[in-house]
C-alpha cells in the first residue's frame, strides 16, 4: 500500500529550484494563514457572547488598515510571482548544446526517437549530467509529457512542435506520464525515464538497432516525396536553397522575419503559403495530410543536417 | 444554546394566515406555472438538490475506484463518471446554486421589491435548467460522454464516441438559463430598488449577485458559440480545431477559459454576499470595510476577464502570454485576499455567537483561505509546471468550490431556512453537520494536495501503487463528508413539519427580508418599506432592530 510519502524523487536540475520555489510558496502561505487563523481563533474566544471584555473604542476609519493590508499582500504576491516567473523562463530556455530527443505521443503510448535513428515506446532512456530538449507532438488528440522526478510537464499537441528540456542529476529509473486527458486508456499511457551514465548510455545506444539516423531516413524521405526536384541544386524551379538555411533568420515576403526552427520547417511543408520567404514565388503545394508526424520529424531533421553546410558542398541527389 | 436566546426576545408564533405557499393555491399546476420568484426559488432549490445528490453519487464512486491502485471500473465507466461529476457539479449545481435558489428568493425581498424584474424569464429560466439537466443526465450516462467537463478539442470533436453533441446541447442551453437570471438580477437591481435604497445600503448579497450577473451576461455567449463551434467540426468536419483539419486545439482552450475562468467567480461570488450577511449577524457587528467588500466583488468580476490564460501555462502559449496572464493572476488574488482580511475584521470587539450559519461561515473563511493561498501556488508560472493536470489542481479548486462555495450554500441555507419555511431548524444536529463537512471536507481534500506534488495526474482510473495511502485516506474522508452532506436533508426536511414557528426574525438580523413574516406574503411587503440607514446596523447588545 505504500508509506506516507512527503516529496517526490529529485532527479534533475530543476528539481531543486522548484523545490525551494514551493517552500517558499509554503511560507508565505502559513504567513498569511497563521494570521487570519490565529486571529480568527482570538476574536472567537474573546469576545463570545457573553464574554466580559472591553469592547468601546472601535476603530472607526477603516481604509488606512485597508490600504495597509491590501498593499502588504500585493507585495508579498509579486516577489512569488516574479521568484516564479524567473524559473519559468529557465526552464523554458534550454542550452545550445541539448540533445535533441523527438517524442510523438498517439493513443495511447509515447514513441520516441534518438537523433541516431534508435527508437523506443514508453521509456526514454538519457544520459546523467547532459542537457535533453525533447520536441514534442501528437499523432491525434492532446497528450501531456509528465515527468515529476524532473519537476517539469508539458502539452503534446497535434500540429504543433512543443519542446520540453532538463538536465538529469541522478542515476535511475524514474516514472513517466500522460497528464492531459486523452480517452480511454489515459491512466495506461506512461512508462518510465531511465537516467544512465553516460558511458552506459553509449553502450545501450550501441546495442540497438541502429539503422539510419533520423537524418539520413529524412534524406530518403526528401527524394521519395519530390522536395528534391525543387530544393535540390539541379533543379530549375526557383525554390529557396535548404542548406545552411536551420537556425538562421529568413527573410519574409512582407517584411517580417522569422528564424528557421523546427516550427517553421514543419509549417512551411504543411502550410507553404503562410509564411512565404522574400523573393520566392509562392509555388510550393501544401502536404497536409500526406505526411505523416513521424516523417515530418524525419524531414525535420534532415533539414536541421544541413544546417552546417554551404549549398555547394552537398552532393545533389538526383531529382 | 436555543435560537430564543440568541434573538432574546419572546417568540412570537404568528404565522401569517396568508403567505406565498398558500397563497394562490397549492396544487401542482399553481406551482409548475408560478411567476412568485419566492416559488421559483423552491422549485430550483428542489431541482438543485436533486442534482446535487446525483453529482455527489459519481463522487463517491469515484472515491471508491480509487481506494486501489488498479481501479475498480473500466476505465470508460471511470471516465463517464468523472465526467457526470464535472458537468453536473459545474453547471448544474454550482453556477446556478446562491443565485437561483437565495438569489432568486431573497434579491427582491433585500430591495424591498415585489418580485423580480421579469417573472415570466425566470420561470422559463427553469425549464431551461430542469430540461438542460436531463438531457445532460441522458447525454452522459446512456451515451456515455468521456471528455470531462472542458470538453477539450480535438479529443471532444473528432475522438470521443459518446453523445458529444447531445452534452454540448445540454450546457448551451443551461447557459440561456444563466443568462436569463444574470439579466433579470441585473435590472432588478436597478429598477425596484425600495425608496431610500441607495446603492450603498444595498446588503453585500445584492451587490455580490449583482457581479455575478454581469458575468454571466458576459461570459455565457463565449461559452455558446465555443459550444456550437465544437459541434459544426463534430458534425459538419469543419475545421475549427482539429489540426488535421486545419485548425487550432489551443484556440479552442482560449475560448473555452475565457469562460470558464470567469465562472468559476461565478460560482464563488454569490459565496462571499451569503459570508458578508451572516459574519456581522452572528458578530452583532457592521461588516468592516463595507465599500472596500463591495468593490472587491466588481474588481473581481472585471480582472476575472483577463486571467483565463493561466490554464494554459504548458499547453504551448508563449513565454509572455505566460508572463502576463500570471501577474494578472497574482493581480486578482488581492481582492479576494481584502474580503477575507475584512470578516476576521468584522469578528474583532464583536459578540459572537456559534448558530449553524456561523460555523459554515467561520468553515468558509478557514477552507476558501486555504483555497486562494493555493491559487497563488497554481498562479506560479515555474509551480505550474510541475503540478498542472495533478491533484494539486483537483484539492485547490475543491477548496474554493466544495470548502468554498458549498459551505456558504449551507449556510446560507440555514441561516434563512426560517424565512423560506417560516420554521426554525434544529440546532444541534444542524451544528453536527456543519462540523462533520468541515473535518470530513479537509480530510478527503488536503492529501490530494500531497498527491499532486507527488505527480499523481487527473482523471486516471489506476494509479502507482506508491499513492495508494494518500488516496485510502482521502476516500476516508470523503465518507465523512457523505455523512456530513446527507445529515441536513434529513433534519431539514423533519423541521418542515415539526420545527419550531420562527417568527419574523428569529436572528434579529438587519435587512429588509426579516422585516415581513415568515413565510413571507406573495407580494412581499404590505407596504413598501423606506429605507433610511446603511445595512449591519447591528450592536452588541443582543436586541429587537428595526430599519
Amino acid at each position: 500500500m505504500g508509506s506516507l510519502q512527503l516529496l517526490p524523487p529529485s532527479a534533475s536540475a530543476h528539481a531543486a529550484d522548484m523545490d525551494w520555489l514551493f517552500a517558499a510558496l509554503l511560507g508565505v502561505s502559513a504567513f498569511i494563514l497563521l494570521l487570519v487563523f490565529g486571529l480568527m481563533i482570538l476574536f472567537c474566544i474573546r469576545y463570545r457572547k457573553g464574554s466580559k471584555v472591553e469592547r468601546g473604542n472601535r476603530l472607526g476609519r477603516t481604509w488606512r488598515v485597508e490600504v495597509a493590508w491590501t498593499g502588504l499582500t500585493f507585495a508579498a504576491f509579486l516577489v512569488l510571482y516574479f521568484w516564479g516567473a524567473n524559473l519559468y523562463v529557465r526552464i523554458h530556455s534550454p542550452p545550445g548544446d541539448a540533445t535533441d530527443i523527438y517524442v510523438v505521443g498517439k493513443q495511447w503510448m509515447w514513441k520516441i526517437e534518438h537523433p541516431g535513428g534508435q527508437r523506443e515506446i514508453d521509456t526514454l532512456h538519457v544520459p546523467v549530467g547532459r542537457p535533453v530538449r525533447l520536441v514534442l507532438t501528437s499523432q491525434d488528440v492532446i497528450h501531456d509529457f509528465a515527468i515529476p522526478a524532473f519537476r517539469i510537464r508539458q502539452d503534446a499537441v497535434p500540429g504543433r512542435y512543443e519542446t520540453l528540456w532538463f538536465t538529469p542529476t541522478e542515476v535511475g529509473e524514474y516514472r513517466l506520464f500522460c497528464a492531459e486527458f486523452c480517452g480511454t486508456w489515459h491512466a495506461r499511457m506512461g512508462g518510465t525515464v531511465v537516467v544512465m551514465e553516460p558511458s552506459d548510455f553509449q553502450r545501450w545506444l550501441d546495442s540497438q538497432d541502429p539503422g539510419p539516423s533520423l537524418a539520413q531516413e529524412g534524406e530518403a524521405l526528401f527524394r521519395s516525396y519530390g522536395c528534391s526536384g525543387c530544393h535540390g541544386g539541379s533543379s530549375t524551379v526557383h525554390a529557396p536553397r535548404l542548406e545552411g538555411l536551420f537556425g538562421r533568420p529568413v527573410p519574409l515576403e512582407g517584411g517580417r522575419t522569422v528564424i528557421a526552427d523546427d516550427r517553421y520547417i514543419r509549417d512551411s511543408i504543411l502550410m507553404p503559403k503562410a509564411e512565404i520567404a522574400a523573393g520566392y514565388p509562392p509555388v510550393m503545394p501544401s502536404f497536409a495530410g500526406q505526411i505523416g508526424e513521424d516523417d515530418l520529424l524525419k524531414l525535420v531533421a534532415y533539414i536541421k543536417s544541413l544546417a552546417d553546410k554551404t549549398a555547394d558542398s552537398v552532393e545533389r541527389p538526383a531529382p | 444554546m436555543t435560537t430564543a436566546t440568541v434573538t432574546g426576545k419572546p417568540e412570537e408564533p404568528v404565522v401569517a394566515t396568508k403567505n406565498y405557499l398558500t397563497e394562490g393555491g397549492v396544487t401542482l399546476r399553481s406551482w409548475l406555472l408560478t411567476r412568485d420568484h419566492k416559488r421559483i426559488a423552491i422549485l430550483y432549490t428542489l431541482s438543485i438538490t436533486l442534482f446535487f445528490f446525483v453529482g455527489g453519487a459519481a463522487a463517491t464512486l469515484i472515491r471508491l475506484n480509487l481506494v486501489t491502485p488498479s481501479g475498480i471500473f473500466t476505465p470508460d465507466i471511470y471516465n463517464r463518471l468523472f465526467t457526470l461529476h464535472g458537468v453536473i457539479m459545474v453547471w448544474f449545481f454550482l453556477i446556478p446554486s446562491i443565485p437561483n435558489t437565495m438569489g432568486n428568493f431573497l434579491i427582491p425581498l433585500m430591495i424591498g421589491a415585489k418580485d423580480l424584474a421579469f417573472p415570466r424569464l425566470n420561470l422559463l429560466s427553469w425549464y431551461l435548467y430542469v430540461g438542460a439537466g436531463f438531457l445532460a443526465l441522458f447525454a452522459i450516462v446512456i451515451g456515455g460522454v468521456d471528455t470531462g467537463w472542458t470538453f477539450y478539442t480535438p479529443f471532444s470533436s473528432l475522438y470521443s464516441n459518446g453523445y458529444v453533441v447531445l452534452a454540448l446541447a445540454a450546457v448551451l442551453a443551461v447557459g440561456f438559463s444563466s443568462i436569463l437570471t444574470g439579466l433579470n438580477f441585473i435590472v432588478t437591481t436597478h429598477r425596484m430598488r425600495a425608496p431610500g435604497m441607495t446603492w450603498y445600503r444595498l446588503p453585500v448579497f445584492v451587490w455580490s449577485n449583482y457581479a455575478t450577473s454581469v458575468i454571466m451576461v458576459l461570459a455565457t455567449p463565449v461559452l455558446a458559440i465555443t459550444l456550437i463551434l465544437v459541434a459544426a467540426e463534430r458534425l459538419l468536419k469543419v475545421g475549427i480545431f482539429d489540426p488535421a483539419l486545419g485548425g487550432d486545439p489551443l484556440l479552442f482552450q482560449h475560448l473555452f477559459w475565457f469562460y470558464s475562468h470567469p465562472a468559476v467567480y461565478i460560482m464563488i461570488l454569490p459565496g462571499f454576499g451569503v459570508i458578508s450577511e451572516i459574519v456581522p449577524c452572528f458578530a452583532r457587528k457592521p461588516l468592516f470595510g463595507y465599500k472596500f467588500v463591495v468593490w472587491s466583488s466588481i474588481a473581481i468580476s472585471v480582472i476575472g476577464f483577463f486571467v483565463w490564460a493561466h490554464h494554459m501555462f504548458v499547453a504551448g502559449i508563449s513565454l509572455y502570454a505566460g508572463l502576463v496572464f500570471s501577474l494578472l493572476s497574482y493581480v486578482i488574488a488581492v481582492p479576494s485576499a481584502i474580503k477575507v482580511f475584512n470578516w476576521t475584521a468584522t469578528l474583532h470587539k464583536g459578540w459572537i455567537s456559534f448558530d449553524a450559519p456561523m460555523l459554515y461561515a467561520l468553515g468558509f473563511i478557514g477552507l476558501f483561505t486555504i483555497g486562494g493561498l493555493t491559487g497563488l501556488f497554481v498562479a506560479n508560472l515555474a509551480f505550474d509546471v510541475h503540478v498542472t493536470d495533478t491533484y494539486f489542481v483537483v484539492a485547490h479548486f475543491h477548496y474554493i468550490m466544495v470548502g468554498g462555495m458549498v459551505s456558504a450554500y449551507f449556510g446560507g441555507l440555514h441561516y434563512w431556512w426560517p424565512k423560506v419555511t417560516g420554521r426554525l431548524y434544529p440546532e444541534w444536529w444542524a451544528r453536527i453537520a456543519a462540523l462533520l463537512i468541515f473535518f470530513g471536507f479537509n480530510l478527503t481534500f488536503f492529501p490530494q494536495f500531497i498527491l499532486g506534488y507527488l505527480g499523481m495526474e487527473r482523471r486516471y482510473y489506476s494509479y502507482p501503487p506508491e499513492f495508494q495511502a494518500w488516496n485510502i485516506l482521502s476516500s476516508a474522508g470523503a465518507s465523512v463528508l457523505a455523512v456530513g452532506y446527507a445529515l441536513p436533508f434529513f433534519y431539514l426536511g423533519w423541521s418542515l413539519f415539526r420545527g419550531k414557528r420562527a417568527g419574523a426574525n428569529p436572528w434579529a438580523a438587519t435587512g429588509l427580508e426579516w422585516q415581513t413574516p415568515s413565510p413571507p406574503p406573495t407580494h412581499n411587503f404590505d407596504r413598501t418599506p423606506t429605507v433610511s440607514r446603511p445595512p449591519y446596523q447591528y450592536r452588541p447588545e443582543p436586541e429587537p432592530q428595526d430599519v
